[in-house]
Order: structure tokens, then C-alpha cells, then sequence
């Protein structure tokens, strides 16, 4: 393989890989507040890139860009107050099929709200065509911008996290639901918020990834379930580990389809999906130790 | 024996309903009520899998798709081409083939469908297995994503084979003679028979099932539901009882998928679509879980209405919908809404407490 295709394939992997991530970690905030694995991950990113393509022909991109992130989050809202934030301790299976349920529900409005074609957002700096040379390979100034949002993200994210009292409320709950309701924090609404802020980072990478990988109202299922492979992947609730095992699982994939036929890009990362749930369900970088107490 | 006159009030039903119908003249009813009774086949597998194991499956249209897939393309696909290769000439001389003419008059060296269907629901079975070892030892999430990520990966590799027709699916699938004179297929003048033809085999197993539940390994399965460690400690070999209740499930959805696709003369790649699972998981859901009868009824209602089309393009919605529904606000099941007698009461899936 020569340098230029080895560099092409590997931006490729960091673009998807990037995508993977922050759905990974959207799933980390919900897993982490709530106990529950929300399979509706996806459908935030289809929206994120659904809303903003039908909101720019009335303003200018940034704008649209903005108000669908907020959009998404507010249905994210709505969501966890409608069907989840009123249940007392539901189990495991039940929580699983509601959010299934949510799912279904979201994509089938989708498809008649929008159709079954396939959109996209205009690129953000020049266009199809426009590239940048990186050792010999071209790469679109789109990859950039996706993995800029996705670094950027990930930091405000961690600072959110460390230094505001909301994210450290929000920490509190995760560790200890009972000590947190002692010190006056209402998990109820943690849970709401936690939806809402995976919500609004789904968005905004269905947004930045819409130019590139073109926006349909069924990409949230394929999302999810890669989405969900990297979070164990990193370790379940582990953000660091997801952006790690994000990039990985993009590049693995990247590199595949030079040597298994596209139609199989899919069923690889699948297929390491199910090896690592059998070998490894702690993740890579997860501790056993600290799986074993979870609530699975 | 008291379960066989449990299961004749039913039989009275059906045919009650194939009567009925000719009276009307409407028989065309009987076409989705046969196709509805296939899929309830699977669906009361599922149940007790889900229901009485407490495993969650959302990759069973995977098994139906392997059933189906392989009986078609091995009914279907011409041999005549390799006639000379020695497996093909093993299994003529085993008289596992038949041959006959295309629609264009031309040789046809095919699979003798019942050859065909044991192969497929043996296929089902190994697969089952094979993925069953090392999946049921997950549970909640990692269980529901890893049977998720087997039925999409049986849907991309349908998708993506050109033996099993890629996005076209196989068409012109034979009929299946299973017994002489009792002709799995699609013709009108056969859909009288059809109709027993299914309902007898979807009664047959229930009847098994009926029979297994309360059975002590019905019994097994109960206690692994309520406490995998409650029973491991009583003695209940847990995961030969899980991976058992798996390959069973899996076999009906096989011979559901096998019959189906010789009554409809075809099958599709759709059949092996995650909505299809999630399909089957809300109907089981909306029977009550551990209610074998419940998963019946509401299997045929439901699959009869959506192939009547009653739900328009709103299909995959309506089961979403039921799905969410049934779960908020009745989790046991859409008959523990009506007040019933308490000795009739069937093994809850109770919600656990999960929380601390």
C-alpha cells in the first residue's frame, strides 16, 4: 500500500471514528446518570442533520446549525420526560424496549416528516472538490472541521464535567444516587439534562458529519449499534476510552474495505462488536473489577 | 392430556373461521391468516425465551432468514451447471435432488425441498449454537446488542450475496410437498388446505411448548428467570437450559421461515430486517411475556392487521407505538389490564428493582 493511500484511509477512519465517538459518549452521559443504554443515540445525529438541512434555506448555516442542536435537544427532552423520568426503578428489559420503542417512533416520524431521500448540508469551507493536500493524499477541509468539533466537544465536554456544579452534580449522581439525594441534588432532573446534553452533541456531529456522509432517515440504527461497540469498546461510562476506541473502530473499518467488499464494512465492526462482548465485555481499557458492580 | 383438550376450543376457532369464511366468500382472509400463523410459530418460540428463560432475542428474523434463505436458494438454485462436481453427484445419488423444467422449457437439477428444509433448520440449529455459547452468557444491554448485532450481520450478508439475490431476495420458490397430497404453496386452489396446514403446525407447537413449560424444565427455566443464581445454587445447570430454550427458538423461527417462503413462493431480504426482530420482541412483549397463549392471540391479530395492510404506511410506527405503550404502562402484558381471577394469575415477568 502506498504512503498516499495508507494516509487516505486513515483520515477516512479518523472521520468516522471521530462520529462513533461522540455517539459513544453520548451514551456514556445517559449510561452514567441513569444506568440505562438509551438505543436511540443514533436517532439524535439524524435529526442533528435532518432539522439543520430543512432549516437553511431560511438562514444562514451557523444559525441553522444552532437552532437544530437545540431542537434535538429539546425533543431529547421531551423525551425522557414523556417516557422515562415518571418510572420507578424499571427493569433492565423494560427500560431496553422503551427506548427501542422511542427509536421506531423517531425514525418513522422522520421518514414522514422528510421522506426516504437523502440529504446533506453544504460543505462548510468550499465544496465537493475543494481538498488539501496531507503527504501526498487529498483530504476534504469537511474531515477537519468533523474532527475539530468532535476534539472540541470532548474538551468542553471534560470541563463541563470537572469544573461547573451542574456537571458535577451530574458526577455525583452517577456515583452515588443515594449520597447525592442527601446533598440536595435532584437526580430526576440530572437524568432530563443528561439526555438533553447527549442529545445536543449528537446533533451537532450529525451536523458537521451531514456534508460528508449525507443524512437519511435510517442512519440512526447503524450509528447506534457502532456508537454502542466503541462505549464498550473504551469501557461503558469510560468518555477517554471512547474516543480512543472510536478512533480505532474508524480506522479498522477504514482499512477493511480494502481488503473485504464494502457491502461488509458494516458486518466487520459488528462481528468486533460481538468478539469483544465475549472476550473482553469490560472493554479495553475498562477495569472487570469495576464491571462486576454495575447493573447490567 | 388436559393441555390437547385446552388446545381444542382453539381448533374449534379455526375452523370456525375457514368455515365462515367460504360461507362469505371471503376467503381471501386465508391467505393472511396462513402467513400470520407462520409467523406466530416463531413468535411463541420467542416467547418462551423470553418470556419463562427471561433472554431477550433481537436478532430472531435472523434464524427466520436463514430458514427461509437457505430452503429457497437450495430449492431454487440450478445444479444442472455442476452436475459433475462430486458433491452434487453424492447428493442425486442420494436421491436429494430432483429435477424438472424452468418456465423456459430448459433442464432443472434443483434440492428436494424436504432435504432442503432439514438442512436449513440443522443450519439454524449449528448457528444457534455456535452464537448461543458465547451470547447467553451476556445479560440486560450486552445480551439485547449482541443478538442486535447477529441480526444485522445475517441482513448484510444476505444484502451483500449474490446466491441469496442480494436486494432482490429469491423468487419462484417450488412448492413443498410435505406429506403426499399435502402441498405447501401459494396457489389459490390450494389455500384451504394451506390454512389447516399452518394452523396444524402452529397448534402442534403450541401443544410442545404448552407441554415443555410445565414440564421441569419449564420449571428450570422459571427459576432461572427469577434468580440465575437462586437456581444455579439449587442444583439448575443455567446455561445448558438457556442455550437449549435458544436452539428450540431458533428452530421454530427456522421452520416458520422455511414454510413461509415456500407458501409465498419467495422471500426477501426485509424478512431479515431489525424491524422484523423488534416486531416479533413487541408482540411477545404485548402477549405478557411469560404467556404462551397471550404471544399466540396477539401474534395472529397483529400480523393479520399489518398484512391486511390495516395500518398503511404507518406499520413499523403502530408497532413502535404498542411497543412503548405496553411497556409504560403494562409491562406484564396487555391482559394483566383486565382484572382477572387470582389462581389464573401466570408467572409475572415482574420489573426488578435495578436502582439502589
Amino acid at each position: 500500500m502506498t504512503t498516499e493511500l495508507f494516509v487516505q484511509y486513515l483520515f477516512a477512519g479518523i472521520t468516522y471514528g471521530s462520529i462513533y465517538a461522540i455517539v459513544a459518549i453520548g451514551f456514556n452521559i445517559i449510561y452514567n446518570t441513569t444506568g440505562i443504554i438509551n438505543f436511540a443515540q443514533g436517532e439524535f445525529v439524524m435529526l442533528g442533520g435532518m432539522i439543520s438541512v430543512s432549516l437553511l434555506p431560511y438562514m444562514p448555516l451557523p444559525l441553522a446549525i444552532g437552532l437544530a442542536v437545540l431542537i434535538t435537544m429539546a425533543v431529547g427532552a421531551l423525551i425522557e420526560i414523556v417516557f422515562i423520568r415518571w418510572l420507578t426503578s424499571p427493569s433492565v428489559l423494560r427500560m431496553i424496549i422503551i427506548t427501542i420503542g422511542i427509536s421506531i417512533l423517531t425514525r418513522e416520524a422522520a421518514v414522514h416528516i422528510w421522506g426516504e431521500s437523502i440529504r446533506s448540508l453544504p460543505y462548510f469551507a468550499g465544496n465537493e472538490i475543494t481538498t488539501i493536500g496531507v503527504l501526498g493524499a487529498r483530504i476534504s477541509p469537511q474531515v477537519l472541521w468533523v474532527v475539530g468539533v468532535c476534539g472540541v466537544m470532548v474538551c468542553t465536554l471534560h470541563l463541563f464535567f470537572k469544573t461547573t456544579s451542574v456537571g458535577r452534580e451530574m458526577r455525583a449522581c452517577a456515583a452515588n444516587r443515594t449520597a447525592a439525594i442527601l446533598c440536595g441534588i435532584n437526580p430526576r432532573n440530572m437524568v432530563t439534562f443528561s439526555f438533553v446534553l447527549s442529545a445536543g452533541m449528537g446533533a451537532l456531529a450529525g451536523c458537521v458529519m451531514s456534508p460528508i456522509t449525507y443524512t437519511q432517515y435510517d442512519i440512526g440504527t447503524g450509528l447506534a449499534i457502532k456508537g454502542f461497540t466503541v462505549a464498550i469498546l473504551g469501557g461503558l461510562g469510560n468518555s477517554g476510552g471512547a474516543v480512543a476506541a472510536g478512533l480505532l473502530l474508524g480506522i479498522i473499518e477504514a482499512f477493511s474495505i480494502s481488503v473485504v467488499p464494502l457491502a461488509f464494512k458494516d458486518a466487520i465492526s459488528i462481528a468486533i462488536l460481538l468478539v469483544i462482548l465475549f472476550v473482553r465485555p469490560h472493554g479495553l481499557f475498562g477495569s472487570g473489577e469495576a464491571a462486576r458492580l454495575k447493573a447490567f | 392430556m388436559k393441555r390437547l383438550y385446552a388446545i381444542l376450543p382453539l381448533l374449534g376457532v379455526v375452523v370456525l373461521i375457514q368455515m365462515l369464511t367460504t360461507w362469505m366468500g371471503t376467503q381471501f382472509y386465508l391467505t393472511q391468516m396462513t402467513m400470520a400463523a407462520y409467523y406466530s410459530l416463531l413468535i411463541i418460540g420467542l416467547c418462551v425465551l423470553m418470556g419463562y428463560a427471561g433472554q431477550i432475542s433481537l436478532g430472531h428474523a435472523g434464524f427466520f432468514a436463514i430458514g427461509g434463505y437457505l430452503s429457497a436458494a437450495l430449492t431454487t438454485r440450478n445444479l444442472m451447471p455442476y452436475r459433475e462436481e462430486w458433491l452434487v453427484r453424492l447428493l442425486d445419488s442420494g436421491g436429494l435432488l430432483q429435477s424438472g423444467k424452468d418456465m423456459y422449457g430448459s433442464d432443472l437439477l434443483v434440492v428436494w425441498p424436504w432435504a432442503a428444509a432439514l438442512f436449513a433448520v440443522l443450519m439454524a440449529a449449528l448457528i444457534a449454537i455456535l452464537i448461543g455459547i458465547p451470547v447467553l452468557k451476556l445479560k440486560g444491554h450486552y445480551l439485547a446488542m449482541a443478538t442486535l448485532g447477529f441480526g444485522i450481520i445475517i441482513y448484510r450478508l444476505v444484502l451483500a450475496t449474490p446466491w441469496f439475490g442480494e436486494a432482490d431476495g429469491i423468487s419462484g420458490v417450488p412448492p413443498f410437498e410435505l406429506l403426499p397430497g399435502l402441498v405447501v404453496r401459494g396457489d389459490v386452489s390450494g389455500r384451504v388446505q394451506n390454512y389447516y396446514i399452518a394452523w396444524g403446525m402452529l397448534l402442534f407447537g403450541l401443544f410442545l411448548l404448552l407441554n415443555l413449560i410445565n414440564s421441569r424444565i419449564g420449571r428450570a427455566l422459571r427459576a432461572i428467570h427469577g434468580s440465575e443464581e437462586a437456581a444455579d445454587a439449587m442444583g439448575v445447570n443455567i446455561s445448558r437450559f438457556k442455550l437449549q430454550t435458544f436452539v428450540l427458538s431458533a428452530v421454530f423461527a427456522a421452520i416458520a421461515g422455511i414454510l413461509l417462503t415456500h407458501f409465498n413462493g419467495g422471500i426477501g431480504p426485509s424478512e431479515a430486517g431489525v424491524m422484523k426482530s423488534v416486531r416479533y420482541v413487541a408482540i411477545v412483549a404485548v402477549g405478557g411475556m411469560a404467556h404462551l397463549w397471550g404471544a399466540l392471540i396477539m401474534g395472529v391479530l397483529l400480523n393479520f392487521l399489518s398484512l391486511r395492510g390495516v395500518f398503511g404506511s404507518y406499520d413499523d410506527a403502530v408497532f413502535g407505538l404498542i411497543l412503548i405503550l405496553i411497556m409504560l404502562f403494562a409491562p406484564n402484558g396487555i391482559l394483566t389490564l383486565l382484572p382477572r381471577k387470582k389462581d389464573q394469575a401466570p408467572v409475572q415477568a415482574a420489573p426488578k428493582d435495578e436502582e439502589a
